[in-house]
């Protein structure tokens, strides 16, 4: 009775102390705040679990428990650079949880003949391991197209009838989830529920494959929302309201993350899904005289930047490649001690995941007032002397603005091409990850710095420290 | 008073029988706690949103409360497998996903 009671409050305090740690992540200043608060709804959780009558079995639960601190303390530390995949590899661990938990709750029920198997309960328990398998593996594949595992194909991977394939496997598994859930009981109950599992995991590895690194901050995001709704699932199949709360407001962090994502490509849910984004329109770049790039030095660009009195620097995913965070603030330290105001200009979907950019950045010590979203900065870029483009490719391709065959048509963009000058700097000159050309590159006020971001910035501070008294 | 408590776990024991689960209190929990959700992230710096993700990835881990169950209490040694497995991971993420977020937090300056 006292266990019941010290379970159900502790649901009631982990829920505010998790309320509150997101609320407390709306400002740098009070964010770690969240955390500690986020740590101590955690414990509350666990502990009031832990004593419950019914856990009589310690052993396996310490043991687990270590396990999950020997691997979860060196995953914490990983480069910045690598946080996508991480983040990646974490949903797919939540959803391998829910998935299990799903599975042994279902075959005890049958176990125990089957008494505990309502409807209501089996249907929660469908709803569970299809999301959790799903997260689990749609997240794995993930991990590896991010980490660029040999044998996993980087780039969209697509074949004729994909999505019949794809959304046939996903109907079946719900399909076969509704039979079991009408007969939990039935003989082959057991079988087909297997076959539910076998299936949202073939689903979730289906899901993927067709999905380029460009679309990665948003199918990071709704795996994160999947994952969430996994241990609300969870929560309705054990009757927790704890679980419900919490992965409620996972589920509802995820969904409000992908729908920023995906306005910021101008794409829907079921674009990215089933889009196959990348695909490279063959045909849609014709048009037009072809022109060329106009290389520069780094001396030249140097001058340039000694000139300017505002520089926006936007970032992408080029810069997280090459490791090129402290090159830029020694760049940043060159140009503001000579008096000249920098900004870096953050889009959404810059890099592999939500925020990316703005983690690198703050790795490098660089103040986090001085990154300004999309939306702030453009209207200043016509002022801007000189825009420092750093490996970003396709969110500032004046293409999106008018170019209906591209896949990036209606994008919204940094408005790169306004600023006086354009200095970009490309790792090589092939085409970003949507596989179009980018017109900024051959505009007539913009030049070009090939090479490795960190090697090219590291140059050019050379020059600044240098040329001390170049004027 | 403490007997009838006891004759009534003794009985819970020994013949499982199905929970009554309040739906209808479970779905409004969710509907309530998704708007909480959507109205507190709705304000979350767009600075933080890597920090964020890790953050609910670590509190989306609290699967680890149906784990610990199943883990723990008795059952057959196959589906306490199960149990212990899906602890690991989610005390994975707990572990790696608070430290990260915080590791990162901390980068944020003025």
């Amino acid at each position: 009775m006292i266990a019941s009671a010290i379970g159900q409050l502790a649901a009631i305090v982990a829920t505010s102390l998790f309320i509150l740690a997101l609320n407390w992540m709306n400002d740098p200043k009070t964010a770690r705040k969240g955390v500690i608060s986020g740590v101590a709804g955690m414990l509350v959780a666990v502990l009031a679990t832990w004593i419950q009558p019914q856990i009589i079995h310690h052993g396996w639960i310490v043991l687990a428990i270590a396990a999950g601190f020997v691997v979860g303390v060196p995953l914490s530390r990983v480069p910045l650079t690598a946080v996508p995949q991480r983040t990646a590899l974490s949903h797919a661990f939540g959803g391998l949880a829910a998935g299990l938990v799903g599975t042994a709750e279902f075959f005890l029920g049958l176990g125990e003949g089957g008494g505990q198997l309502t409807h209501f309960r089996t249907a929660a328990l469908t709803a569970e391991v299809i999301l959790g398998y799903l997260t689990f593996t749609g997240s794995l594949m993930a991990t590896g197209k991010l980490q660029e595992v040999r044998w996993i194909p980087q780039r969209p991977v697509t074949y004729p009838g994909q999505n019949f394939v794809n959304i046939g496997v996903l109907v079946i598994a719900i399909a076969l989830g509704a039979m079991v859930t009408a007969n939990p009981t039935a003989p082959w109950a057991s079988q087909a529920f297997l076959a539910v599992a076998a299936l949202s995991l073939l689903f979730g590895i289906l899901l993927i494959i067709p999905i380029g690194g460009a679309d990665m901050p948003t199918v990071i995001s709704i795996l994160n929302s999947y994952a969430g709704l996994s241990a609300v699932a969870m929560g309705f199949a054990l009757n927790n309201k704890l679980l419900v709360t919490a992965g409620a407001l996972d589920g509802s962090s995820g969904l409000i993350l992908s729908i920023i994502m995906c306005r910021a490509m101008n794409r829907s849910f079921v674009n990215v899904l089933f889009g196959a984004f990348g695909q490279v329109k063959v045909g849609a770049q014709a048009t037009g005289e072809q022109k060329s790039w106009k290389q520069e030095t780094v001396e030249g660009a140097a001058q340039l930047l000694e000139q300017a009195r505002l520089v926006v620097i936007i970032p992408g995913y080029g810069m997280a490649v090459a490791q090129a965070q402290h090159k830029v603030r020694e760049l940043y330290d060159a140009l503001t001690k000579r008096g000249i105001t920098v900004k870096f200009a953050i889009h959404p979907v810059a890099g592999r995941m939500p925020g990316h950019m703005n983690v690198l950045l703050a790795e490098a010590d660089i103040p986090y007032t001085a990154l300004v979203e999309m939306d702030e900065i453009n209207p200043e870029m016509p002022q801007a002397d000189v825009a420092l483009v750093l490996g970003a490719n396709d969110v500032v391709n004046p293409a999106a603005r008018y170019a209906k065959q591209t896949p990036i048509y209606g994008m919204p963009i940094i408005d790169a091409d306004k600023a006086h000058t354009v200095l970009a700097v490309k790792r090589s000159k092939n085409p970003g990850f949507a596989g179009i050309d980018n017109e900024l590159y051959v505009q007539d006020n913009t030049w070009m710095l090939f090479g490795d971001a960190k090697a090219v910035l590291g140059e050019l501070v050379k020059q600044f420290s240098a040329g001390s008294g170049l004027h | 008073m403490i007997d009838s408590a006891v004759t009534a776990v003794a009985a819970q024991a020994a013949a499982p029988q199905p929970e009554a689960i309040d739906y209808w209190s479970m779905l409004f929990v969710f509907v309530l706690s998704t708007f909480i959700g959507l109205g507190v992230i709705r304000r979350v710096s767009r600075l933080l949103y890597t920090p964020l993700m890790s953050l609910t990835n670590a509190i989306s881990a609290i699967a680890v409360v149906g784990s610990l169950v199943v883990t723990g209490a008795d059952y057959p040694a196959v589906i306490r497998i199960l149990g212990a497995v899906a602890l690991f991971a989610s005390m994975t993420n707990i572990v790696s996903g608070f430290l990260i977020t915080d590791r990162m937090l901390k980068m944020f300056k003025k």
